[in-house]
């Protein structure tokens, strides 16, 4: 059998067990819902404004530079495996591929890329 | 027994084996959680729970019961749909890494796991990376002002050191040569990867434990601040499946630890005898303990100084790490 074959069945399984517990709550739990209980917590004050999807936009920079650098990551993976192979060349072809992702990191330094204010 | 096993069609066993073993991670998780309240008791010097059961060891099943009939709320201004789902996508993703972690191998050296696939690594990353939808999804669609602030929180602190994290596994993948989870560990029965990975090991372990929430890394569930952060709402057995998720995860991460760095299922000190399935549980077992450990002893971070730390001092060790790595397989590998 393909190794996944049983991958597969155990991500069924996993998935049945999940449902189940999602669902489980709905047929045994309690349900005396009022008007109180289903306000948004907010310290026991009533909510003045809506919650508005509003946050920093430095959250929005960290996404962009994680996305840069994770692929940096996922491409060293099977540069990694096969290093046995490859040797020297390997290396050099490796350390030129990290000196340019290190000049956009230095960058993003430079600029306060990196600073949480 | 044999003969059932061989009567039975070959997706039937695996189906049990699979059963079993959810089982068995569950089981787990549960009395993970009552050792973490007995150790972290210990710490401050109280019993801990000792009511439930002889020595409190009821107090899982009294705890489950309880989540489980308790009311279900949904704040009204939530999104109900993802506000329901959320849950479920944190526990499936936590039970899913289980499909091929291997946790013992049989004389003729095939391993013990449900799948033993060769991209074994990158299918812990590619799931384990899917578990953050569960806790951004969970605190945006509460509709709520601090489970938004701690999903937002959340998602930044694991994707900020999930780069680290998965810098520090390419470390050992250039030693083994391949990705697959047991030839990790075959790789290892001279010298564990502790010993010429040690930065890595540190690093794995530093950021393991942010990707998990944990303390000191736990400021997505700052209780001082953010009232218990993304799952702020949850009540009953939804906020369980949350719980179930963080402990599934904390052991994913021992079961990582154990594989990639302390050897898997190889005995120390050729101490043989002792069959390598009970070493793999006892070196996980130590992870789980290390990690309470940290929660009794360490004070939590400060948000910019964990990113800071994060971008500006793991990720570049990370990277030198590998490079060194590479230098010494590129002239002295074999």
């Amino acid at each position: 059998m393909n190794p996944y074959g049983p991958v597969a069945i155990y991500l069924c399984v996993a998935l049945a067990a999940a449902l189940l517990f999602t669902f489980l709550p709905g047929l045994l739990g309690r349900g005396k819902p009022n008007p109180q209980k289903q306000e948004a917590y907010e310290c026991g004050v009533e909510p003045t404004s809506a919650v508005a999807g509003r946050f920093p936009v430095r959250f929005y920079l960290i996404a962009m530079l994680f996305v840069v650098f994770d692929v940096e990551a996922a491409s060293l993976y099977p540069w990694a495996v096969q290093m046995h192979a490859l040797r020297a060349f390997g290396l050099i072809e490796m350390v030129v591929f990290v000196i340019v992702i290190a000049i956009g990191y230095a960058y993003v330094w430079k600029k306060g890329g990196l600073e949480w204010r | 027994m044999d003969a059932v096993m061989n009567a039975a069609p070959l997706w039937v066993v695996i189906l049990v084996k699979s059963a079993v073993l959810l089982l068995v991670v569950v089981t787990t998780f549960a009395y993970a959680m009552l050792f973490e309240r007995k150790i972290l008791a210990w710490m401050q010097l109280r019993p801990g729970p000792n009511r439930v059961g002889p020595w409190g060891l009821l107090q899982p099943a009294a705890d489950a019961a309880k989540l489980i009939l308790k009311e279900d709320l949904t704040p009204k201004t939530a999104d109900p749909l993802i506000y329901r789902l959320a849950p479920f996508i944190s526990l499936l993703t936590a039970f899913s890494v289980y499909a091929i972690i291997p946790f013992g191998a049989s004389a003729d050296g095939s391993a013990w796991a449900i799948g033993n696939v060769n991209a074994g690594i990158l299918f812990v990353m590619a799931i384990a990376s899917l578990g953050i939808y569960g806790i951004s999804l969970g605190g945006w669609a509460s509709g709520s002002k601090f489970p938004l602030l701690g999903s937002v929180r959340s998602t930044a602190q694991m994707i900020s050191y999930e780069l680290s994290m998965s810098l520090s596994f390419v470390g050992v993948l250039i030693l083994a040569g391949t990705t697959s989870l047991d030839g990790i560990v075959n790789a290892q029965q001279r010298w564990w990867f502790l010993l010429p990975q040690f930065v890595g090991f540190v690093i794995y372990v530093i950021t393991a434990v942010a990707e998990t929430n944990r303390t000191p890394f736990d400021l997505v569930e700052a209780e001082t601040e953010l009232v218990g952060g993304f799952h702020t709402e949850y009540s009953g057995l939804r906020f369980g499946l949350f719980f179930i998720a963080e402990y599934v995860n904390m052991l994913t991460v021992a079961c990582i630890a154990t594989l990639l760095f302390l050897g898997g299922w190889n005995a120390p000190f050729g101490l043989g005898m002792v069959p390598g399935i009970v070493w793999f549980i006892a070196k996980v077992a130590c992870f789980m303990f290390f990690y309470i450990w940290l929660r009794g002893t360490l004070p939590r971070f400060r948000y910019d100084r964990l990113m800071a730390f994060g971008w500006k001092v793991l990720l570049p060790i990370a990277t030198l790490n590998l490079i060194a790595t590479a230098v010494w397989v590129a002239y002295w590998g074999k």
